[in-house]
């Protein structure tokens, strides 16, 4: 591709992004207008307000982003932008219904979160020009992650929120240390495994079955299992927890191609969980509620009951947007809010929501299978599985499909964390795919081998255990 | 690296293939169940969004309310309201958001929440025209006069009362006694509501049930008019005679039928029919039951409602029964009550008014009409006669028969048993009852009758299962014609 095609194509791709992003503001519009409507005959107050600002901050990123990131995926933005505009419809509709307990309003903070999760977009993309520079501060990011995970267990700043410490609190803001750490740990998984990839995949061992590697590779399967373990310990938290040991087992096995990764980790996870269960009463809890929800006398039975009865009353087309009882369900704003959906928007609306979300990994993945270097691949496909397991742990855990563990959903929960958080990682999927389209040569460091090598080396890999796959 | 990023993608979307599966399911297969679980409390909310219809008695500018909603500030809109407590409670029934309905609350669901099917096209149009629409009103025929009158003279004895015009069906008063405030039940504040559930369930003396329809109790001397009706039917006259033992042997054992008094009822002189009945005398309406046979009997009974589930506007009254395959002890002792028949007081009221209106069987209403709150009426129940299962026709007995029975419960109340019922300036017509309920138990007593005895406007039935605390010396005559006797002069007085 010379360099006119990929001009060409860049604005191509821009231009997509464009019109997509105008389409999803009128949809984020329609439906503020129509939760307006509900409440009294005319449009809403704040229309011209939520309308103009996120069409400023559409225009304003989209322009940008033409600048800072030419030949970028054009879906992602659009489909973050598309989710968080429909999350803040639905903050203020439940603002609407909480009215008349709790004066306190959700939507004007979450916009202000927005416009800075934006700025964080924006930032991101300005300051990683390169994302390989991530890969050269991989140990100090590592080690952030790890002190942002534990935060919450400090003296004077941690806090316990809703039965989970998961939380600090500096200078009068409560922020959710743990989602950036996700981000963190992520990067430091995708940096490690691209250098350690070809230790880890040698087999050496034979364990019934299974060849597998020395017992050494297995350290760092067995310190991210600890720290895991230590969230959900410590920081009471199953979903973080579930989700951190998803991600590593996931990069792990792409990096190596190993299922005896995968099947060692399920299984030393399993054994954590069930350590769990029988030492922490949440946990005997929420796995109880799931079992036997209907005649659970547990505490959190009443928030899933309510949920479902929301997503019953949906049914296909939904109660109408601002017509609904989001007010019924336990802290719907932020893990019950896919619940309000449910209602209000039924299953045609769960079903876009998901498809948003789909697409959104779908993109993901392509960015990944598309990138030249291995740090880049993995790191993209590790923010995509750590994006599409923690939709399936909330969506699943709202839904009764498996035990709820409390976690957001991403771009359309309130909070400030979690908008930020995955603005960040947004921001570095884009920059990963500008790539795609970018005319520069591979950076070679650390001797590590150019695409087509490493495509071999993995190819070989893959031929010798695809005997042991297929079975 | 590439295969392995496949995997993993195809991993996710599997996890998000089991995520649309499991929200089919809960949102098609399982929305109708999770949508109308009665802990989901949307479909209250919804209930109660709308103003459900009142419920009036009264005629013209006399009508009013006795259910009604009314507008609150919480989160149920509408809150169901009993102005009158307990009076009204065994008819209106309650409305409750916890515990269901009953009654007419019940019975007249679809009407009082707008959605009788006579108004569909009304309905139509309001929703078309975006038109908001508070609920029908069932108007009974029930009197406010009687009603009191039947708790007032009831006062807490456990007891019904049952008054009925003869000519209409229409029900003027209907009396369980205790009562209970169904506004308790209809409250918004669950904690006592369900306080007040456990206390009316729990209660030994059962307020929660509704005896006029519900219950039935041997009807005791009160059976004999039916006895007597079969008699006259078969071609038996007023002043035919019969012998007067002072005890019945009865047949196939050594059993005997005696008489309340303990003796012979007209100094063993032989006695007319007329007398028998007037004096309630057990020998010779066994000696009746005898020969007429146990399907003469039940075949009279069953043209006067007996045996038979039969339509009333309360939902699953009670039926009345007479077995009619009886050996002649038992066919003896049915004949005058006993033994194993058993009469609502509603039912009885029936007969009552059967025989006043010259033998042509009413339905009973207790609504007469539905109407808009514009006063436009969606529906009406006009008078019809009863539309028995296994009968022909509504004339339970004939024209002639009618006539010399009412004549002869002139004379109860004027030379009888009955004569507590009496009214002055008004010939009462009616029968006492005093059914045995076992050794050293309060008997049940009755009372049925009609007034004026000529051109009856209301037949009434009242019942005291235990005695009405007089003891295991009440009689139906002492205890329950009084009650009869303020009730049907609640009545005169009420009726134009």
């Amino acid at each position: 591709m010379n360099a006119s095609q990929t001009k060409l194509e860049a604005r191509r791709r821009a231009n997509t992004e464009l019109g997509l992003l105008v389409l999803a503001l009128v949809v984020c519009l329609v439906a503020y207008a129509l939760v307006g409507l509900a409440r009294e005959p005319q449009l809403p107050a704040g229309m011209a307000g939520y309308g103009g600002i996120l069409a400023v901050i559409a225009v304003g990123t989209h322009l940008f982003m033409r600048r800072v990131a030419p030949g970028a995926d054009p879906l992602l933005f659009p489909l973050a932008f598309a989710l968080n505009g429909l999350g803040l419809v639905m903050i203020r509709r439940i603002d609407y219904a909480m009215a008349a307990s709790d004066a306190s309003e959700l939507a004007p903070s979450q916009t202000v979160w927005t416009m800075v999760g934006v700025g964080l977009l924006l930032a991101t993309l300005l300051f990683i020009r390169d994302y390989e520079v991530l890969d050269r501060y991989r140990y100090s990011i590592g080690i952030a992650a790890i002190v942002l995970l534990l935060m919450p267990l400090l003296p004077v700043i941690g806090a316990n929120i809703n039965g989970a410490n998961l939380w600090v609190r500096v200078a009068g803001f409560s922020i959710q240390p743990g989602e950036f750490a996700k981000i963190g740990l992520a990067v430091f998984f995708a940096s490690y495994l691209a250098e350690n990839r070809q230790l880890l995949t040698v087999a050496t061992n034979r364990l019934g079955p299974l060849m597998v590697p020395p017992a050494r590779a297995f350290g760092p399967v067995l310190a991210v299992w600890g720290l895991s373990l230590a969230v959900l310990v410590f920081e009471r938290d199953l979903g973080l927890s579930l989700l951190l040991f998803g991600l590593f087992i996931s990069m792990l096995y792409v990096a190596t191609a190993r299922v005896a990764y995968v099947l060692g980790g399920i299984g030393l996870f399993a054994l954590g969980g069930y350590v769990a269960y029988l030492l922490f009463g949440h946990v005997r809890d929420r796995i109880g509620i799931w079992l036997d929800l209907w005649n659970s006398e547990a505490f959190g039975a009443g928030q899933l009951q309510q949920s479902l009865f929301a997503l019953g009353t949906g049914g296909v087309a939904g109660v109408g947007l601002g017509q609904g009882h989001p007010d019924y369900i336990p802290i719907v704003s932020t893990d019950f809010i896919f619940s309000a959906f449910g209602e209000e928007a039924g299953l045609l609306g769960t079903t876009a929501l998901l498809l948003c979300y789909l697409l959104f990994i779908g993109r993901g993945y392509r960015i990944a299978l598309r990138c030249q270097q291995e740090f880049g691949q993995l790191l993209a496909m590790g923010l995509v599985t750590l994006y599409a397991l923690q939709v399936f742990i909330i969506v699943g855990g709202v839904t009764r499909l498996i035990p709820l563990t409390g976690l957001t959903l991403p771009f359309v929960s309130y909070g400030g964390s979690s908008l930020l958080a995955n603005y960040v990682l947004v921001g570095l999927l884009i920059r990963i795919s500008a790539g795609e389209l970018a005319a520069r040569p591979a950076p070679r460091r650390r001797g590590r081998r150019s695409r087509s090598d490493d495509e071999a080396q993995a190819d070989l890999a893959e031929t010798q255990s695809s005997g042991r796959h297929a079975s | 690296m590439s295969a392995g990023i496949r995997r993993v993608a195809l991993t996710m979307v599997a996890l998000f293939a089991a995520l649309f599966v499991n929200l089919n399911y809960l949102q098609v297969v399982r929305a109708d169940d999770l949508a109308s679980n009665s802990a989901n409390a949307r479909r209250l909310v919804e209930e109660y969004e709308s103003e459900r219809g009142r419920i009036l008695i009264g005629r013209g500018a006399n009508t009013r309310p006795i259910a009604e909603s009314v507008e609150t500030k919480g989160e149920l809109k509408y809150e169901r309201t009993y102005a009158s407590g307990p009076l009204f409670a065994h008819v209106t029934g309650y409305s409750s958001p916890i515990f269901g309905r009953s009654e007419i609350e019940r019975a007249f669901d679809e009407a009082l929440t707008g959605n009788a099917p006579e108004a569909f096209a009304r309905n139509l149009a309001d929703l078309l025209a975006g038109r908001e629409r508070a609920g029908d009103s069932a108007h009974t025929t029930v009197r406010e006069a009687v009603q009191q009158t039947a708790r007032e003279a009831l006062g807490d004895r456990e007891g019904a009362v049952v008054a009925i015009e003869p000519a209409t069906g229409a029900v003027l008063g209907l009396w369980s006694s205790p009562s209970y405030d169904p506004n308790e039940l209809a409250s918004h504040r669950p904690r006592e509501v369900r306080a007040s559930w456990e206390r009316l369930n729990d209660d030994p003396a059962e307020p929660l049930l509704n005896r006029a329809v519900r219950e039935s109790y041997p009807p005791g001397s009160t059976f004999k008019l039916i006895t007597a009706a079969a008699a006259l039917e078969n071609g038996v006259s007023p002043e035919q005679t019969f012998t007067d033992p002072a005890a019945l042997d009865l047949p196939q054992t050594t059993a005997t039928i005696g008489n309340f008094s303990g003796g012979t009822c007209n100094g063993g002189q032989p006695i007319t029919l007329t007398q028998a009945l007037t004096i309630s005398c057990n020998t010779t309406f066994a000696q009746l039951g005898l020969e007429l046979g146990p399907e003469a009997l039940a075949e009279q009974a069953e043209r006067f409602g007996f045996n038979a589930e039969w339509e009333f506007q309360l939902p699953g009254n009670a039926v009345s029964n007479v077995p009619s395959d009886l050996d002649p002890p038992a066919t003896a002792q049915s004949a005058i009550g006993q033994r194993d028949v058993r009469a609502t007081p509603l039912q009885m009221a029936m007969v009552a008014a059967t025989i006043a209106n010259d033998g042509v069987i009413m339905a009973p209403r207790l609504v007469d009409r539905v109407e808009d709150t514009s006063g436009r009426i969606i529906r009406e129940f006009p008078p019809e006669e009863l539309d028995l299962p296994d009968q022909s026709n509504a004339q339970a007995l004939n024209r002639g028969s009618a006539n010399a029975l009412q004549a002869m419960m002139e004379n109860v109340v004027d030379a009888g048993s009955g004569q507590a019922a009496a009214i002055s300036g008004v010939q009462v017509a009616g029968k006492t009852g005093t059914a045995q309920t076992g050794e050293g138990r309060p008997p049940t007593v009755w009372f049925v009758g009609f007034a004026p005895a000529d051109n009856p406007a209301v037949a009434v039935a009242v019942v005291l299962p235990d005695g009405g605390g007089a003891g295991s010396e009440a009689t139906g005559g002492a205890i329950a014609g009084p009650i009869a006797r303020d009730v049907m002069q609640a009545a005169l007085d009420t009726t134009q």
